[in-house]
């Protein structure tokens, strides 16, 4: 039996080994077309003398993003020889860990939680970014985002992509015809939603199923009507853990997000009530806008690519996003996220790398291939296609606009990604809200 | 949805690449594996027919000293093996659930004590009691009630198939399947769930099946035991088709009912198969993951040891719990494990 399975074993193995040796060839194409001295070039000039040297990239980028951000550096590869290897896996976050602890970590990963990059800080195995990189990025960033890769002084890495989360879906082409208009602040937001009510309708669609991810969007809801009724600084005392998770400003929040997500007459249009939001999944919860079954559907800028094939999404078209309006009319809380170039490895370059994708040439590079947004300055809204990442653009660059980065994100892991997701499901499914905030206080790690 | 079979060429060209790398090497290993002892053996043939031409006496293959050395050498890849890959690990673990979170600190036997005082992992540790309770109970007794009921019995071959085809499937493409069973949609709307359309005919309210415990629990051991009760009936039919006649032939003499032949004489002799069906389920059952993380990621209190250990290691980067709940996992197995190798040696001995 052993002997058989052995033999399977190697069998696979073979498998795997030409399978990826053919999947190479398929995608391999001829690196060394020496461009480098062309005029094309002229703006890769500072990060030439690395030629034939390799840097592998890992993140949780799959599939057609994945191409798309192979196709973003092609022409540095080319002009500067260095071959960048990309690898995208749907268990980033798990297998970065295994990787970085077996001593295969990659020269860089694009990190999407603070949290996480302050772990692989706090245990030695991140590299503080070389001088060029930190220009660059404090160049193109604003002070906002630089902070959260900034661990005891040192700063770790440039954000990359970003994403506006505080948006709430709608139907222009629905609001035109019923003669609603959009809100611009929380008051007149309910008062929208109990006029939707009043006429049959049940205003808000909500998912938070997202397989093991699930809860997560209901966070979101959570950080976003905190930043509205506590502020900023509140929420930067919340994130870091210098109040605690069931203060009473969050037990506030709460509650103000539960007006909206646990009130049977707002949800779950399309899908049934309140608990039906913990079973409904992230992907579909914002679907019944485009069959009139529901009207606003609170969700970050990519939900964009989640509604069906043919759907018109554009200021006048069938589907659109709206920012999700503040208590206050003049203060533009805005929450969202995005990623982090760390390296593992400081070889030049690696550091050509990192600051290669700090700078305005790569953030416009990319933008040109479409969907996608990030808060670099030198980001030419021109060059952003897509309607709903020009508003994002748009609100990231607003120098008025008080940026947070997803408070769960920023939170460690046992919280961020565990019980405060949980959390928020027992909620949904019943559980009052001081029990629940309770419970994740006393997960908090010691 | 269509499909654009021009669009997705690339595609079915790297299946096909993979198809044809897979056969390749595959065919290939088998044919080494055939031709190369082959060849052996047909030299030895050859040369035994050589030497008894010339009038040699065939004798038993002598020992040559230094046979033990080599026997070790022979055993080497698979003690090095199992030290790298079961034994230091199993070390490793647990160190690793004295100490704290990140692997830094001895924390003694706060990680057990987490786990008992921690009400979500009370729940987790009941979970998972109530699984390898039901589970290799339930899988057990429907196979083997369906392998005494087709027996003999016209279609038999078809009736086992039926049942054995869930063994084929895999656990999270199972969970997949009964997820959508499940699955929910508003009253007044169309369902998509199996269960749910059912008892909207029947004039009831659609349920969130997956959302209230205990039922949830039950609901996915359901899954469990769809894929199980398979392998049992396999196994235990097999042992039954294996009762010598003449012992069948003698009771039937003797004038037994159906329910005394299957009291006194089918069950004692398929004995030992049953034990091992229900090892197996059970190992397989504190083993449980899949099916737990793909329907509901043990949300809604349906938790079980090895997915709480994925997550807490893995997810959060809690190393101590997690490798607490692997060493009690391991532990509740061990019982189980030397139970079945003593009867194993009973059989071997008997």
């Amino acid at each position: 039996m052993a002997f058989a399975r052995s033999r399977q074993a190697l069998a696979v193995t073979g498998v795997l080994g030409l399978a990826l040796g053919v999947a190479a060839c398929g995608t391999g194409d001829d690196k060394k077309s020496d461009k480098a001295g062309s005029a094309e070039c002229a703006a890769y000039e500072k990060y030439q003398g690395n030629d034939g040297k390799k840097v592998s990239i890992y993140s949780s980028i799959r599939d057609i993003e994945a191409d798309r951000l192979e196709q973003s550096w092609k022409e540095f590869e080319d002009c500067t020889g260095i071959e960048i290897d990309h690898e995208g896996s749907g268990e980033f976050e798990a297998q970065l860990g295994v990787r970085v602890d077996g001593g295969n970590a990659p020269d860089v990963a694009f990190i999407p939680q603070p949290g996480l990059l302050k772990r692989f800080v706090d245990s030695g195995k991140l590299k503080p970014v070389g001088a060029d990189t930190k220009a660059m990025a404090e160049q193109n960033y604003s002070a906002d985002w630089l902070k959260y890769s900034t661990v005891n002084g040192q700063f770790y890495g440039a954000p990359l992509g970003s994403n506006v989360k505080s948006f709430v879906w709608y139907s222009p082409k629905m609001f035109k015809e019923k003669g609603w208009t959009v809100p611009t602040t929380w008051d007149d937001l309910i008062k929208l939603s109990d006029q939707i009510a009043a006429s049959g309708m049940k205003p808000w669609c909500a998912g938070i199923e997202s397989g093991d991810a699930t809860g997560w969007p209901a966070t979101d809801w959570i950080e976003d009507v905190l930043l509205r009724t506590a502020g900023p600084d509140v929420y930067d005392q919340w994130t870091t853990h210098g109040i605690p998770f069931n203060d009473p400003k969050v037990v506030e929040a709460v509650n103000k997000a539960g007006t909206i997500l646990k009130n049977e007459k707002y949800v779950n249009g399309g899908f049934g009530g309140v608990k039906s939001i913990a079973t409904t999944s992230f992907q579909e919860a914002g679907v019944p806008i485009t069959n009139g079954k529901c009207a606003l559907h609170r969700q970050a800028s990519f939900y964009a690519n989640q509604w069906p094939k043919g759907t018109n999404v554009a200021e006048d078209g069938d589907v659109f996003a709206f920012y999700f309006p503040g208590i206050d009319p003049e203060k533009k809380p805005v929450l969202g996220g995005g990623e982090f170039v760390a390296a593992f490895a400081d070889r030049p370059e690696v550091q050509a790398v990192q600051t290669y994708l700090a700078s305005g040439e790569y953030a416009n590079s990319r933008a040109k291939i479409g969907d996608w947004v990030s808060a670099n300055k030198k980001l030419d809204i021109n060059n952003v296609p897509n309607p709903v990442d020009k508003l994002s653009v748009g609100i990231l660059q607003d120098p008025k606009t008080v940026f947070r980065f997803d408070g769960s994100d920023l939170m460690p892991a046992a919280v961020g990604a565990g019980t405060f997701w949980k959390g928020m499901v027992s909620w949904i499914n019943g559980k009052d809200t001081t029990t629940v905030l309770n419970d994740i206080e006393g997960s908090w790690p010691k | 949805m269509d499909f654009d079979f021009a669009a997705e060429q690339p595609k079915f060209l790297m299946l096909m690449y993979g198809l044809i790398a897979f056969v390749m090497v595959v065919g290939g290993l088998l044919l080494l594996l055939d031709v190369v002892p082959a060849f052996f053996a047909r030299r030895r043939e050859a040369r035994l027919v050589a030497a008894t031409a010339n009038g040699a006496v065939l004798t038993g293959r002598p020992r040559k000293p230094g046979e033990g050395i080599f026997a070790l050498f022979f055993l080497l890849p698979t003690v090095l093996l199992l030290l790298i890959g079961l034994v230091v690990p199993a070390i490793r673990t647990t160190l690793l659930s004295f100490m704290d979170g990140r692997s830094e600190n001895f924390v003694g036997l706060d990680n057990y004590a987490w786990m008992l005082t921690d009400d979500s992992i009370v729940r987790v540790l009941i979970n998972t009691l109530v699984w390898v309770l039901l589970v290799p109970l339930a899988a057990t007794t429907i196979g083997l009630l369906y392998a005494v009921m087709v027996d003999r019995a016209r279609g038999e071959a078809l009736a086992k198939s039926l049942i054995f085809m869930p063994m084929a499937i895999s656990f999270v493409g199972a969970s997949i399947i009964w997820k959508f069973v499940y699955a929910f949609r508003g009253a007044g709307q169309d369902q998509i769930g199996l269960l749910n359309q059912f008892v909207v005919w029947f004039g009831g309210e659609p349920k969130q099946w997956l959302l209230d415990s205990p039922l949830n629990t039950l609901l996915l051991i359901v899954i469990m035991v769809w894929i199980q009760a398979g392998f049992a009936m396999v196994v235990l039919s097999a042992a039954i088709k294996a009762i010598p006649g003449d012992i069948i032939e003698a009771a039937r003499l003797d004038g037994v009912t159906a329910w005394q032949m299957f009291w006194r004489v089918t069950l004692p002799s398929i004995r030992p198969a049953l034990i091992v069906v229900v090892v197996t389920i059970t190992i397989a059952t504190l083993k449980v993951f899949d099916i737990v993380r793909t329907t509901t990621n043990g949300n809604y209190e349906t938790s079980v040891i090895a997915n709480e250990m994925y997550n807490q290691a893995f997810r959060y980067g809690q190393n101590g719990h997690g490798a607490a709940l692997a060493v009690v996992l391991f532990i509740l197995v061990i019982p189980i494990v030397i139970y079945q190798i003593r009867n194993l040696r009973q059989q071997r001995e008997g």
